[in-house]
């Protein structure tokens, strides 16, 4: 007899949490985050069949089919993955939300969206798979392209790239991240932490296209990316079953997430930023690829403190399928007053 | 601006003989003037003494400060179409008053503001000038609420001249001024000014009258939209998402304010429905959709620019079988169009909507019932088919007071479709989404979050199989267009069926939503006057089914009534039965104006004599 297979707190193996088999470019960022919103979902034992996952259109919003076999995937319409994701999240708040997108996807066609996204608090953990360029298209630049990148055919990006985090700071999103798909270890833990955060987190990974935008010149490559990150701290979770009370003895500021347990960060050698700093928050990003083209990751900004949609509309906590018709069609009564009132 | 008209009801001379409960009246003012209330003050007291009434608001897109007109139909034989010719105009507006007389037909009463000076303008009208500036001076010490006050001032004056009885003006004036009592004793005091001047002033008395009489007791008085809300509100809505846009916006505001009352859980004080305004109509479909993935009992309501913009979204509802239900209330397009004026415009774009060969439901109310009623046959058909459906609703209907039955309480369940739960997943051999299993082409669907881990799958737009795995392949996309293809057509036997009045007449009408009121009349018009009798079927929703090929062969000629130009239902019978193309004619009216009568029995008599 074999060892039992390792299990999360909830019973289930890191198996339950798999997809199907990816049919992105070998090397692709994106499944890197994929592999990592596994294990996060895994580590923190989410019920799979609780999950709604939602994309639009691109190689990004390909990859639900590749992560949860066991959720119910929604790959839309181009663009527009945030209003079904609101429309899912209204319907029923039980469903815990992931949304993938891409840079085109999220800053081009679907801007609107994304704005009105941050505005309202939706409970969705929305990642932005942001390799600057169109890959199903065969690589035309998108609006997070930094200017002066290159394509692999040397045409030159004169326009300035979209800074999503720092938009979604100032739309009000209360949890915005940036992290690089090669830097899972940060990944990981920011993505547990928006597990248990229960708003609308962004999250801004840069996901480097080994076919299109992965050679010299490019600001969105492997490469470049580890010569160029510099995370802004160090970025943990603490689960809420582990300990229910932080009480950390050193420099790290733990922020409680609204679903249990805490975030962390801890100061680098060189550079340290609370992340509940709105101000702060923007600064820093206003600096962003000014020294060295150094381009900074982790978590810039957390409020936990802002309702939910669902709150601030008064949702019912059942789903609403669920209710019954008596709850829905109003009495005879009802209508006598109704009719009455037409008189 | 009433069209200039040859036939008027009655040609007879000024001070002929009295006609009672048989007139049209005009008001001519100024949009943002406040006349809307005393517009239905006249019609609600009208309705009120017992006559069947109606009234045509034909505003502009604008807030205040171009020309408006609202007509008001008394008829004793329950004809409400619009009619085209006006016999008591009351001229508001400086602007359009020359040419608000000049085209009312002989024998009309003119009743307007002294400072006018209309009277010299024909002599084969009545005018009666009355100075209602001056005494909205007396009435009114408040400068700023003159420009409304005088609007009740001429509900006073007419109230007299044609015979509406005083209490049932001051009823309607207090149910309008329910909440505002302050008001209410100011316009109740303008009433009696004008009423009062005009009793003392005025010795003739217009041949126009009302009398009280005993056909409105225990109807209702109220707009489509209206009615739609209350339809979705007893059809167990759950989310709308929506964009504001006349002429729909009323359905939504309305549900909400039956919200507010009707769905607040009494247990939880929870809102037992979501109803969101999103920042455009892409966004609200969007909603609708993911909401209805999730079991909600989703709606918009838009017009044709919002349909525009939905319109990738309604491919992804067709394709992925998703339900949702989308309100049209059709406004003059295309573009921008006329946004205030109706149109039976949107009726091709909204049966074939998206790219792709697509086929949607659609329904076409016809009156207060239908609107109330196909609401309800809206959510269960789209949960039922798993499909986009269409309330093919128009401005005439949606946002003018139409006069109706009460509400017939709804007898069935609710129809939720073929949907898995935890057990009936359990229990299914080798389920899969879009497989069909009961030879309807209605596949059985599963709600995210439900246990037992059988039920998930991906829903997707692009090319999917019976288990919605992605797949290119040809023949595994055309198994499942054909299915999708059976199961809409399917839908044809269920959805509310052809209603047909006469048979055996060579002369067949075929006509669908707000044309019928106008048709009525019509066909009456065509038995009485040209001795033309005619069959008439009116089609109430899309698939077609046999019923109206039946009609079609049974006729020699049919002629197919519609609120557009280019002949869309004629155009649509003629696609799903080519073979019965030939022998449909259009007959067409696009003014943007709701239909009139007349405009279809003359070209039913000059189409006859051509043929014969």
């Amino acid at each position: 007899m074999g060892a039992a297979p390792k299990t999360n707190h909830i019973g289930l193996s890191v198996q339950e949490y798999k997809g199907g088999v990816s049919t992105l470019c070998k090397g692709c960022g994106h499944d890197v985050i994929t592999n990592t919103i596994i294990s996060a979902f895994y580590e923190m034992g989410v019920e799979p069949h609780m999950v709604a996952k939602l994309s639009g259109i691109g190689c990004s919003s390909k990859t639900p089919a590749y992560f949860l076999n066991q959720a119910w995937g929604f790959n839309s319409v181009h663009g527009r993955m945030p209003a079904v994701a609101t429309g899912a999240a209204l319907a029923n708040r039980k469903l815990v939300n992931i949304g993938i997108s891409g840079d085109g996807d999220t800053a081009s066609i679907g801007m609107g969206q994304f704005v009105h996204l941050m505005r309202r608090n939706v409970p969705l953990i929305y990642i932005v798979e942001n390799n600057g360029v169109y890959g199903l298209t065969k690589g035309q630049f998108s609006a997070t392209a930094d200017e002066g990148a290159k394509l692999k055919n040397g045409t030159v990006n004169d326009l300035p790239a979209i800074d999503l985090c720092t938009m979604a700071i100032e739309l009000g999103c209360g949890f915005v991240a940036r992290s690089f798909s090669a830097d899972r270890k940060q990944l990981l833990q920011i993505l547990k932490a928006a597990i248990a955060f229960g708003g609308t987190c962004m999250l801004d990974v840069m996901s480097p296209c080994v076919t299109f935008n992965n050679h010299e010149g490019s600001t969105k490559s492997y490469d470049w990316g580890r010569d160029h990150e510099g995370p802004i701290h160090e970025v943990g979770f603490v689960p809420g079953w582990d300990t229910p009370n932080v009480d950390f003895n050193d420099d790290r500021v733990a922020v409680p997430m609204p679903g249990g347990g805490s975030v962390w960060v801890k100061p680098l050698e060189n550079t340290n930023h609370d992340p509940r700093d709105k101000a702060a928050a923007l600064k820093l990003l206003a600096s962003d690829h000014q020294n060295d083209d150094e381009f900074f990751t982790g978590l810039m900004y957390v409020n936990p403190e802002r309702e939910s949609l669902q709150d601030d509309m008064d949702m019912p906590a059942d789903p609403l399928w669920n209710l019954p018709i008596d709850k829905l069609r109003p009495s005879r009564d009802k209508m006598d007053e109704i009719v009455e009132s037409l008189r | 601006m009433s069209e200039p008209s040859t036939a008027p009801e009655s040609a007879a001379p000024v001070h002929a003989e009295p006609i009672v409960n048989r007139l049209s009246i005009q008001v001519a003012t100024v949009n943002g003037s406040g006349s809307q209330t005393a517009n239905n003050t006249l019609l609600r007291a009208i309705f009120q003494m017992g006559i069947p009434v109606s009234g045509k608001n034909l505003f502009p897109s604008n807030i205040a400060g171009l020309p408006t007109w609202f007509t008001i139909r008394a008829n004793a034989d329950g004809y409400t179409a619009r009619r085209k010719e006006v016999d008591v105009l009351i001229c508001m507006n400086a602007q359009t008053a020359k040419q608000d007389v000049a085209d009312v037909p002989a024998g009309a009463t003119v009743i307007h503001e002294e400072g006018l000076k209309l009277s010299d303008l024909r002599d084969d009208v009545d005018f009666y000038p009355v100075p209602f500036q001056k005494m909205v001076r007396d009435v009114c010490p408040v400068v700023a609420l003159r420009r409304l006050v005088v609007n009740m001032l001429y509900v006073g004056v007419v109230a007299e001249l044609i015979g509406i009885e005083i209490e049932e003006i001051d009823n309607a004036l207090t149910k309008a001024f329910s909440t505002k009592p302050k008001a209410l004793d100011l316009n109740l005091a303008a009433v009696r000014a004008g009423l009062t001047w005009a009793q003392e002033n005025i010795t003739g008395r217009p041949r126009f009258r009302v009398e009280r009489m005993d056909k409105t007791t225990g109807k209702v008085l109220v707009e489509g939209n209206k009615a739609t809300a209350i339809g979705c509100l007893f059809a167990g809505v759950t989310l709308a998402a929506w964009y504001p846009i006349t002429p729909s916006s009323s359905v939504t505001e309305s549900l909400i304010d039956l919200a507010a009352k009707y769905r607040i859980d009494p247990e939880t004080g929870k809102q037992n429905i979501a109803i969101v305004q999103a920042e455009d109509e892409l966004a609200a479909i969007g909603m609708v959709i993911g909401a209805a993935w999730a079991g909600a009992r989703s709606m918009t309501a838009t017009s044709g620019p919002g349909i525009s913009l939905m319109s990738e979204f309604i491919g992804l509802s067709y394709y992925a079988e998703v339900p949702a239900v989308i309100v049209n209330v059709q406004r003059t397009g295309p573009s921008t169009g006329l946004p205030t004026r109706t149109m039976q415009g949107d009726t091709l774009f909204c049966a074939y909507n998206s790219h792709g060969d697509t086929r949607h439901p659609c329904l076409y109310p016809a009156n207060i019932k239908e609107a109330y009623e196909f609401a309800q046959v809206a959510f269960d058909a789209a949960e039922r088919f798993q499909t986009t459906v269409f309330l093919m609703s128009d401005l005439d209907l949606g946002m003018n007071l139409w006069m109706a039955d009460p509400f017939e309480y709804p007898q069935k369940e609710l129809d939720r479709g073929k949907v898995l739960d935890e057990k009936g997943l359990a229990e299914a051999v080798d389920w899969g989404r879009y497989k069909d299993v009961d030879g309807d082409g209605i596949p059985y669907r599963s709600l995210p979050g439900t246990p037992g881990g059988k039920g998930a799958f991906f829903t997707r737009g692009s090319g999917h199989d019976e288990y919605a795995q992605y797949t290119e392949s040809g023949d595994a996309y055309a198994a499942n267009v054909d299915r999708i293809q059976r199961k809409i057509q399917g839908s044809a036997d269920v959805l509310p069926q052809p209603i047909v009045d006469g048979t055996g007449n060579a002369v067949g009408l075929i006509a669908f939503g707000t044309s019928d009121d106008a048709i009525g009349e019509a066909r009456d018009q065509l038995r009485v006057e040209d001795g033309i009798e005619t069959d008439y079927l009116r089609i109430r929703a899309f698939p077609f089914p046999d019923s109206i090929r039946d009609f079609v062969e049974a006729h020699e000629r049919v002629y197919v009534v519609e609120q557009n130009r280019d002949g869309q239902m004629r155009m649509m019978i003629g696609m799903e039965m080519p073979d019965l193309a030939p022998q449909l004619t259009s007959i067409k009216h696009y003014t943007g104006m709701p239909l009139d009568a007349r405009t279809v029995s003359e070209a039913v008599v000059s189409l006859e004599k051509k043929g014969s």
